[in-house]
């Protein structure tokens, strides 16, 4: 894709220049010296992050940060977002212009080779899925061969969609569109019998039709998209804090800590409980308060919270948890233990 | 013998006056343009009441979250529950009267401008452009005079739209003229080159480009930790790139006005700023009225492109609360709404526009 290897040219250019500023805990000094974390989370993606009617940041995505706030400050509101495109992503990150890129970002080899950023780890695995119309009576993507496919231009969407039917000796018509919303209408008036994008975004873009109850969202996915926080390279302080900010959450979801609990459960025996909120206190090495995965879990919630208000149950979206539920529960998320 | 009695005259036939008349004149005067017409009708017959319908019968008018909406046609509440935030952005509510009183003040400043016998219209105009900039800036930027600091990055909705167009306007308008006296200028020929590249540079790419590349690209140009300003980077952009097109606006003016002028004015033995300011550049301002307008009423579009940059303007705004999980499902009334407001604006301008070309028609018709 065009649009790639220029990005790559760009990142190219700007590794070369930022190479030369760049030194170890740089970023976890300047956080804590401005005494807030500046966020770069995306313009506006259903249940990742959105302004609400208050103009207060919404979203899985927008959680995360707010995490790391808690967990570096105790205080999760000191924290300030950058509405970033995707294109002006990772130069906001490497340039200094952002501390953390939580931007429904995929963790590929590419950028996390060439970019001269990290993820920190996944916060939602997510991949491409198909909408289909209901009347269709289709169960599975396999029968799709002959289908006519609404799809969203220069994404690798695009991509992943011509190489799964060809692999499957399937035959498909694209029709191509340029924002989402057109992908919808159309889908919508019938000039295509299957709408493929994200599968997290396939619910928000249900909802948005007349009648959300005549598509369903068919259970295959074709591409792995785990999509994750990022931080730049060269401060493994940084990097640390933020991969154990999301580690928290899902850890706290483990034992069956949230946000309401967070209190009683500093009397718990279990000591790997202890161990989390800080009461049995151990040399984490991280540079933040002993309460920090305490605060994390008090102010924010652990993951299945976050998950929950955000794009599961408790929200309009009402995803299912999937590959997202933790390992012991038949998801892939699985955190290394606090100790 | 008859007597020659005088009738009264004929009425000209009915299928010539009246709306019969006026139909058949302008309608229907040719088979193809009976066809036309009625084509024409068929159309707006099909859109016209299905938007009606939509926009206003089955509207739902009241209510606080998207389930009060029946969905059967538009859902304004939408645009009543996010209002605030299509004005101002995230512009701290109890801070917004800030922005108001910004506006206000200038449209106070400006009124007396319009009123024919203002003697001290020449200061009231030296006081908006220089003074009043200062005053908004505080105003709306805060962090002095008691006033809590609002960062640009809570700057949002049509607030921004209109802080993007304004300081584009008055920037590009002087900067414009600056450059198309330089470009005319045949005796200082590196003066020249230098303006004639600059305005080339400048309109040979598109403004999303000069956007993308203030955003993306000149932060690897700027040391580490030195962060411009997102809106600063947006509205410099936006300020050069107007210029180039005022500039060449402004020179057709110039090229417009005969070679008498400025022979006359040489004849009365003024200089060349005295003959550029009192003769000619008023004249070419004149006429090129429309064309300065036009550059403005493209501005204040263009302003949407700030969007790819992530700066929350009007659509911008409108496109962000789009994507709230509690009000999916909105974006046409969104779209209709900020054409609205766009519409009015530049319809605004438009008629202003017109207005002043009447009042400032004092000789030749062209």
């Amino acid at each position: 894709m065009k649009m790639r290897t220029m990005m790559t040219v760009v990142s190219t250019v700007a590794l070369a220049i930022a190479a030369g500023t760049a030194h170890a805990g740089a970023t976890f000094d300047a956080v804590k010296k401005k005494g807030f974390v500046q966020c770069g989370v995306n313009s506006g993606l259903p249940g990742f992050s959105a302004p609400d009617d208050k103009g207060v940041w919404k979203g899985i995505d927008v959680d995360v940060c707010r995490a790391v706030a808690a967990a570096v400050f105790g205080d999760a509101s000191k924290v300030k977002f950058t509405p970033l495109t995707a294109k002006e992503r990772f130069t906001a990150l490497q340039s200094g212009e952002i501390d953390i890129l939580s931007r429904n970002t995929t963790w590929t080899v590419t950028r996390d080779g060439g970019l001269g950023i990290s993820f920190t780890g996944v916060t939602y695995y997510d991949g491409q899925g198909f909408l289909i119309k209901k009347k269709l009576k289709v169960k599975s993507a396999l029968k799709l061969s002959g289908a006519t496919v609404c799809v969203q231009s220069g994404t690798t969407t695009e991509l992943n969609l011509a190489d799964y039917f060809g692999l499957h000796k399937m035959k498909f018509k694209p029709v191509v569109y340029d924002t989402a919303d057109e992908t919808v209408k159309s889908f919508e008036a019938g000039r295509c019998d299957v709408l493929t994008s994200d599968q997290s975004q396939l619910y928000a873009l249900r909802i948005k039709l007349a009648q959300p109850d005549s598509a369903v969202v068919l259970p295959e996915i074709i591409s792995k998209e785990p999509l994750g926080p990022s931080v730049r390279q060269g401060d493994a302080e940084w990097f640390n804090i933020v991969r154990w900010s999301l580690f928290a959450m899902l850890d706290a979801e483990e034992l069956g800590v949230n946000s309401k609990n967070a209190d009683e459960m500093k009397t718990s025996k279990n000591p790997e409980v202890k161990r989390l909120l800080g009461v049995d206190v151990i040399k984490h090495g991280l540079g933040v308060n002993d309460d920090w995965a305490y605060q994390i879990v008090k102010q924010v919630g652990n993951y299945a919270e976050v998950f929950d208000r955000n794009v599961g149950a408790g929200s309009p979206l009402k995803i299912a948890r999937g590959l997202n539920a933790l390992w012991n529960k038949g998801g892939i998320q699985y955190a290394p233990p606090i100790r | 013998m008859a007597t020659l009695q005088k009738q009264a005259d004929l009425l000209p036939p009915v299928v010539s006056t009246g709306i019969v008349g006026w139909l058949r004149k302008n309608l229907f005067d040719t088979p193809l343009n009976a066809a036309l017409t009625l084509l024409a009708l068929y159309l707006l017959y099909l859109t016209v009441p299905p938007f009606l319908e939509w926009a206003l019968l089955k509207a739902d008018w009241s209510g606080t979250r998207s389930a009060d909406c029946s969905r059967a046609g538009a859902c304004w509440v939408f645009i009543e529950v996010r209002l605030n935030q299509f004005m101002y952005g995230f512009y701290p509510v109890a801070q917004q009267w800030r922005v108001n009183l910004t506006v206000a003040l200038l449209v106070v400043l400006v009124l007396p401008l319009f009123i024919k016998r203002f003697a001290l219209k020449r200061w009231l105009a030296a006081l908006i452009l220089l003074v009043y900039p200062v005053i908004a800036f505080h105003l709306l930027v805060g962090g002095s005079f008691g006033l809590v600091h609002v960062e640009t990055s809570k700057w949002g909705g049509l607030f921004l739209t209109l802080v993007i167009a304004v300081v584009g306007m008055v920037a590009a308008l002087p900067l414009g003229i600056l450059l198309a006296l330089g470009r005319r200028a045949e005796n200082m020929p590196v003066l020249k080159a230098l303006c004639v590249a600059f305005i080339e540079l400048w309109r040979g790419v598109p403004l999303i480009t000069v956007l993308f590349m203030s955003s993306v690209m000149l932060p690897f140009f700027l040391p580490e930790g030195l962060n411009f300003d997102k809106l600063l980077r947006a509205l410099i952009g936006v300020a050069l790139f107007e210029a180039a097109y005022m500039a060449e606006v402004v020179r057709g003016g110039l090229q417009g006005i005969p070679k008498g002028q400025y022979e006359a004015a040489d004849a009365l033995g003024l200089g060349y700023w005295k003959s550029t300011f009192l003769v000619t550049l008023p004249q070419a301002l004149k006429l090129v009225i429309p064309g300065i307008v036009n550059t403005f009423i493209a501005l204040f579009k263009d302003t949407s492109l700030v969007l790819i940059i992530g700066l929350f303007d009007l659509l911008g705004s409108i496109q962000a609360a789009n994507s709230d999980t509690n009000w999916l499902g909105f974006s046409v009334e969104g779209y209709v709404f900020a054409a609205c407001v766009y519409w009015v604006f530049c319809f605004g301008m438009s008629r202003y526009s017109q207005w002043l070309e009447a009042k400032l028609h004092t000789g030749h018709k062209r």
